[in-house]
């Protein structure tokens, strides 16, 4: 019994991870309709970025958020100076999105070695607090909490401002928006940007469980890919339903058929395939 | 013309042991022949008929395996062959089936996810795959009593299939067929309306570059006699697609060019810089945003327009630079 709470607890703890990381890859997806084949790369350097922060002494909560903006940084200039100059060639794009990912990825090996580094669980969130009767990790407890701020955060932008009508208005219809005068080529630099940050966001702070190693990009982005595919594109509660399940897939699957669990992982999205093809990538004609 | 420089090339082909001499360098005309079969078939479903996949490694690394398993459970040649071939077109069709249901990109994404399954399996299935530590095999088998053990041996068996992978898709871009196939990339919807199975003429292409696929992974483990995850990795994929965009898409010459030029740049560069993939990434990038069209038909371009610029400056040159008229 208590082995099956201590997975649940898991698998909510992964499924807010993978929210940060796939909110950002489903608004890409949805509004420049590409798969960004970088954003496993931007959790991955946000993660590294952490580590050299806090050996530099920032303080564990002061490393993810400069780590967040430098990733967020990192994601703008590759917008702007790469992907802006293949506009309307999608399928170059995601060649050059593999291709940089190939290369953040070498870097980083390069850079930070081979070698896998923990990350210490900042120091008031370690042990465990007492809850209905029982004990939680207060790390994993705090995680659920930061992707829940964040959900509202980011539903509030998108719902609430001017700029996420504008988002909601060029997803919808990229021409019609630009006929209205909105700039959507500025709502690509920004949401890519976003999303890169929040990647690199989460990359710290899932780092104390996962800890950071070569190889973390190739882990996270199928991961995040199953999400979109299963939530669908564009949509903030997509991607909230879609990481939940897969962070109770992959948590259960691990520890129930070890050397299946990428097949219970991919199972679900393969049954959405067959089952409703539209359903997919729902809103996107390609 | 043509014929005689078909000739000097077969001829260039058929003696590259000889003046090569060092079998180092016999082992890296190998490894292109090989590469180049897995560029042709992957250079059907991405050039021919425009799907571009990220899974393809994949289909190549089934057949290693199933290979490895059948050679190492005391089967002969034709068996693992035979057999080899049967597990490719098995997983080619699931592939093309849960592919095709998406296009364009929803293609490219569900290529990805089936490609990290078989990887996760590869990886993770460890009594079946051996995990990480992968499946090696003693010695490489002798079909028909031919020993392949030398060098120039094995390069002249992997030069024959080669020249049929060729012949093959010679006979595919010129048939019916491949008119057909070209058709569903380029009108799909006319097609549809002039009567012909869209699907099932992906379907079949894809079977068809799922089978030379799996005969250079079968040619692989035979090269390698070792088969290990990263055999099926998405880099391993990604390598494959960067030898047929580089070479240039739906040509027949493209991707065996593109497969020499991976290959000669993964040794030159693993020689300098122990950082093969971060090369891999930068050529990936830069052909695309500069070449988009692959090196071979890029090149042509550049030839024809730097001839162009030459003779219009030797006939007119008081008008210097003129635009084409």
């Amino acid at each position: 019994m208590h082995l099956w709470l201590i997975l649940a607890v898991n698998s909510v703890t992964l499924g807010g991870l993978l929210f940060l990381l796939s909110a950002g890859f489903s608004l890409i997806f949805g509004l420049m309709r590409i798969p960004n084949l970088t954003h496993g790369s931007m959790f991955m350097l946000g993660a590294y970025f952490g580590v050299s922060l806090i050996a530099a002494g920032t303080g564990f909560w002061l490393a993810a958020l400069l780590a967040g903006l430098g990733v967020a940084l990192f994601g703008a200039i590759i917008e702007r100076f790469v992907l802006r100059r293949l506009i309307g060639a999608e399928l170059a794009q995601v060649l050059v999105t593999l291709g940089l990912s190939f290369m953040v990825a070498d870097a980083c090996l390069m850079l930070w070695g081979g070698d896998p580094i923990s990350v210490e669980t900042p120091v008031a969130l370690r042990g465990a607090t007492a809850m209905l009767g029982m004990a939680f990790p207060t790390y994993r407890l705090a995680i659920i909490l930061i992707a829940v701020v964040i959900a509202v955060a980011l539903w509030g932008l998108l719902d609430r401002t001017r700029l996420g009508a504008m988002i909601r208005a060029a997803v919808d219809d990229p021409a019609m928006a630009r006929v209205v005068g909105i700039r959507v080529s500025h709502l690509f630099t920004i949401v890519f940007s976003l999303g890169a940050g929040l990647a690199g966001f989460a990359g710290v702070i899932g780092a104390p469980i996962l800890s950071v190693y070569p190889g973390l990009d190739q882990d996270m982005l199928p991961l995040a890919l199953v999400v979109v595919i299963l939530g669908g594109t564009g949509r903030l509660m997509g991607s909230l339903v879609g990481s939940f399940v897969v962070g109770f897939l992959y948590n259960f699957g691990q520890a129930l058929f070890p050397e299946l669990a990428y097949v219970v992982l991919f199972l679900p999205m393969l049954v959405v395939l067959v089952v409703r093809p539209q359903g997919l990538f729902g809103r996107v004609t390609l | 013309m043509k014929r005689l420089a078909l000739a000097v090339a077969l001829l260039a082909l058929a003696t590259v042991p000889f003046w090569v001499g060092n079998s180092y360098y016999v082992n890296i005309a190998t490894q292109i022949l090989i590469f180049a079969v897995l560029a042709l078939g992957l250079n059907v479903l991405v050039g021919y008929a425009g799907l571009v996949t990220l899974g393809h490694a994949a289909l190549f690394g089934v057949s290693a395996y199933a290979a490895a398993t059948l050679i190492n459970a005391g089967h002969g040649s034709v068996v693992v062959a035979i057999g080899a071939s049967v597990a490719t077109l098995v997983v080619t069709a699931i592939f093309a089936i849960l592919a095709l249901r998406g296009t364009g990109l929803g293609f490219v994404m569900i290529t990805v996810a089936l490609g990290q399954i078989v990887w996760g399996i590869a990886y993770r299935w460890i009594s079946l795959t051996n995990g990480d530590n992968g499946i090696s095999i003693t010695a490489r088998p002798a079909p028909f009593g031919l020993s392949l053990t030398s060098a120039p041996a094995f390069y002249w068996a992997t030069l024959v299939v080669f020249l049929v992978a060729v012949g093959a898709m010679a006979m595919f871009v010129a048939s019916p067929f491949g008119a057909a196939l070209r058709g569903t990339r380029d009108q799909a919807r006319r097609m549809s309306a002039l009567g012909y199975n869209v699907w099932l003429t992906r379907f079949l292409a894809f079977l068809f570059s799922g089978f030379w696929s799996g005969v250079a992974g079968l040619l692989y483990l035979y090269y390698n006699q070792f088969v290990s995850p990263q055999t099926v990795a998405l880099s391993a994929s990604a390598e494959a697609l960067l030898m047929v965009i580089a070479g240039g898409t739906a040509t027949l010459l493209g991707p065996i060019a593109g497969a020499a030029l991976v290959i000669i740049m993964k040794d030159v560069a693993s020689a300098y810089i122990e950082r093969w993939n971060f090369v891999l990434g930068a050529i990936f990038v830069v052909i695309v945003v500069f070449m988009p069209e692959g090196l071979v038909p890029g090149s042509v371009r550049l030839w024809r327009w730097a001839i162009a610029s030459l003779r219009s400056r030797a006939t007119a040159p008081a008008l210097g630079r003129e635009s084409e008229p």
